[in-house]
C-alpha cells in the first residue's frame, strides 16, 4: 500500500536537493526555450519560405533546411547528447555539467520548433500574403507584419507543445552530469529505491507539465482574435 | 493612364500549358470606372492582378503612370504599388489585428509616423462609413463591413487606382450596392481610376463608365456605358424592404 504521508515526508527531507533539481530543468529548460525562440523561430520561418511556392522558393536551401531538420529530429536523444560531446566541449569548454547539457538540448529544440513554426506559418491564408504583397510590403514587412501577425496563436502553442518536449528531454541529462528533476528522480528514487520519492517528483513534473500547457493555452487564446 | 500591352501567360498544367492570357491589349481611361467581365476561368483575374503585376506576364507590357511595372527592380516596384490600392472577394484582412490596426498595416510598412497614421485611419474609416468600429476585430463585422475595411486600407495611402478583384461575389444584393455605392463616390470624390473584375452582369451596369469582355483568355469585346447617377451620400442606404419593393418589383400589400 502506498504510504502517502511518508512520500511527503521524503519530500520534505530532500526539499533543498529537490529544489536544486528543479533549478537545473528550469535552466535547461529556459535555455532550450530561448534557443528556440532565437534560432529555431528564424529557421522555421525560413523551412517556410523557400519552400515550393513560396516568397523565396529555393530548392537548395529548403533541401539543406529540411535535412538538418530531420537529421537531429531522428536521431535517438540519448546518442545525439554523446555525439555532439566534442561539439560542446569546444562550444563552452566542458561536456559535463547541467550548462554543457543545453547544448544538445538547444539544437534539438531548434529543430523541433523549427517544424511547428513552418506548420502554423503554412496555415496563413495565402490571400493574406497577397494582400500585402499589393501594398508594396517587402519579405520581411510581409514576414513580421502579416505572417507572425496571423500566425501568432499557433506560434504559441507550438512552443507550448515544444516546451513540453524539452521538459521530458531534460530528464535525460544525468548522462552528462546535466541533473535536473529527472536525474534526481533516477538516482535518489529508483536506484536508491526511494519510491515514494520518485512519485514525489514525478508530481511535480504532471503539475509542472500542467502549468505550461495552462499557460500556453491562455495566452494563444488570448491573442487569437479569428 | 493603365494600358496593359500584348500581354500574355500561360501555366504548366500537368502535361500541357494553359494559356490563362493571350495576347491582350487593354486600356483604362484615367478617371473612370472599367470592368472586366467574363465567366470563371476566362482569365479575368489574371489580366487584373498583371496591373499591380502580381502577376508577371510572360510577355507584353504594364504601363501605369507612363512606366513599364514589369521592367522595374523590386524595390521600386514595392514603391510603385503604393499608388495602387487593391481588394479582393475575400477580403484578406489581418483577422488578428483590429480595424484601424488593419488600415494603418500599409502606413507602417511605409514608415509614417504614428501620429500622421492615426490621422490617415481615421480620414479612410470615415469615408467608408466606418469611424465607430475602429476597435472591433474582423470577426465581429459583417462582409460588407469587410470589405469596407479593406477598401479603407486600399485608400491609405491615396493611390490613383484602385483594382477591385470580384469585390462583391460573396456578398449579398443589398451589401453588394452598398459596397457599389462607396466604389463611386471614391471614383467621384478623390477622383481614382478602379479596376473592377467581376462575373456579376449587375456590377457592371450598375458603376462602370467601360467594360471589356473577356473569354477564353482573350479579349472578345468592348462597351461604353452610360452610368447611373448612384446616391451621393452612401451613408443613406434604402431598407432591405425598400430594395425589395423597388429591385425586385414587389408590391406592397
Amino acid at each position: 500500500m502506498f504510504d502517502f504521508s511518508l512520500m511527503l515526508e521524503k519530500f520534505m527531507e530532500y526539499r533543498t536537493q529537490i529544489a536544486e533539481a528543479v533549478g537545473e530543468t528550469f535552466l535547461m529548460v529556459g535555455i532550450s526555450v530561448l534557443a528556440a525562440i532565437l534560432l529555431g523561430l528564424p529557421l522555421g520561418t525560413m523551412l517556410f519560405l523557400t519552400a515550393k511556392g513560396q516568397l523565396r522558393e529555393n530548392v537548395t536551401w529548403s533541401v539543406i533546411l529540411n535535412g538538418f531538420v530531420n537529421v537531429v529530429r531522428s536521431f535517438p536523444f540519448l546518442l545525439l547528447v554523446v555525439f555532439m560531446i566534442p561539439v560542446t566541449r569546444f562550444l563552452v569548454g566542458t561536456a559535463i555539467g547541467t550548462v554543457a547539457a543545453s547544448v544538445p538540448l538547444g539544437i534539438v529544440s531548434i529543430a523541433i520548433y523549427a517544424r511547428q513554426v513552418e506548420q502554423s506559418l503554412f496555415e496563413v491564408p495565402r490571400g493574406v500574403v497577397e494582400a500585402a504583397q499589393s501594398m508594396g510590403a517587402s519579405k520581411l514587412g510581409i514576414v513580421c507584419k502579416f505572417l507572425f501577425v496571423e500566425a501568432r496563436s499557433g506560434l504559441v502553442l507550438g512552443l507550448t507543445t515544444s516546451t513540453i518536449s524539452f521538459i521530458s528531454y531534460s530528464t535525460v541529462m544525468g548522462v552528462v552530469g546535466g541533473g535536473g528533476v529527472g536525474d534526481f528522480a533516477i538516482r535518489y528514487g529508483y536506484q536508491r529505491f526511494e519510491t515514494e520519492l520518485m512519485a514525489a517528483v514525478i508530481i511535480l513534473m504532471i503539475i509542472l507539465v500542467q502549468l505550461v500547457q495552462f499557460a500556453g493555452s491562455m495566452i494563444s487564446r488570448w491573442l487569437d482574435k479569428r | 493612364m493603365i494600358s496593359l500591352q500584348e500581354v500574355s501567360k500561360s501555366y504548366k498544367s500537368g502535361e500541357g500549358i494553359f494559356e490563362a492570357v493571350q495576347s491582350v491589349s487593354l486600356t483604362v481611361r484615367e478617371g473612370t470606372i472599367h470592368g472586366i467581365i467574363g465567366p470563371s476561368g476566362a482569365g479575368k483575374s489574371t489580366l487584373l492582378r498583371m496591373m499591380n503585376v502580381l502577376e508577371l506576364p510572360d510577355q507584353g507590357k504594364v504601363m501605369v503612370g507612363g512606366k513599364d511595372l514589369t521592367t522595374l527592380p523590386e524595390k521600386e516596384l514595392r514603391l510603385a504599388r503604393r499608388s495602387i490600392g487593391m481588394i479582393f472577394q475575400q477580403f484578406h484582412l489581418l483577422n488578428n489585428r483590429t480595424v484601424s490596426g488593419n488600415v494603418s498595416v500599409p502606413l507602417e510598412l511605409a514608415g509614417i509616423g504614428k501620429k500622421q497614421r492615426k490621422e490617415r485611419v481615421q480620414e479612410c474609416l470615415k469615408f467608408v462609413g466606418l469611424p465607430d468600429k475602429a476597435r472591433q476585430y474582423p470577426a465581429m463585422l459583417s462582409g460588407g463591413q469587410k470589405q469596407r475595411v479593406a477598401i479603407a486600407r486600399a485608400l491609405a495611402h491615396r493611390p490613383s487606382l484602385l483594382l477591385c478583384d470580384e469585390p462583391t461575389s460573396s456578398l449579398d444584393p443589398g451589401t453588394t450596392a452598398e459596397i457599389l455605392d462607396v466604389l463611386r463616390h471614391i471614383n467621384k470624390t478623390l477622383g481614382v481610376t478602379i479596376v473592377i473584375v467581376t462575373h456579376e452582369m449587375d456590377v457592371v451596369k450598375e458603376v462602370c463608365h467601360a467594360v471589356s469582355v473577356v473569354e477564353q483568355g482573350r479579349l472578345t469585346d468592348g462597351f461604353e456605358l452610360e452610368v447611373r447617377p448612384g446616391k451621393s451620400d452612401i451613408t443613406q442606404r434604402p431598407s432591405y424592404r425598400e430594395q425589395l419593393l423597388g429591385k425586385a418589383g414587389m408590391r406592397d400589400v
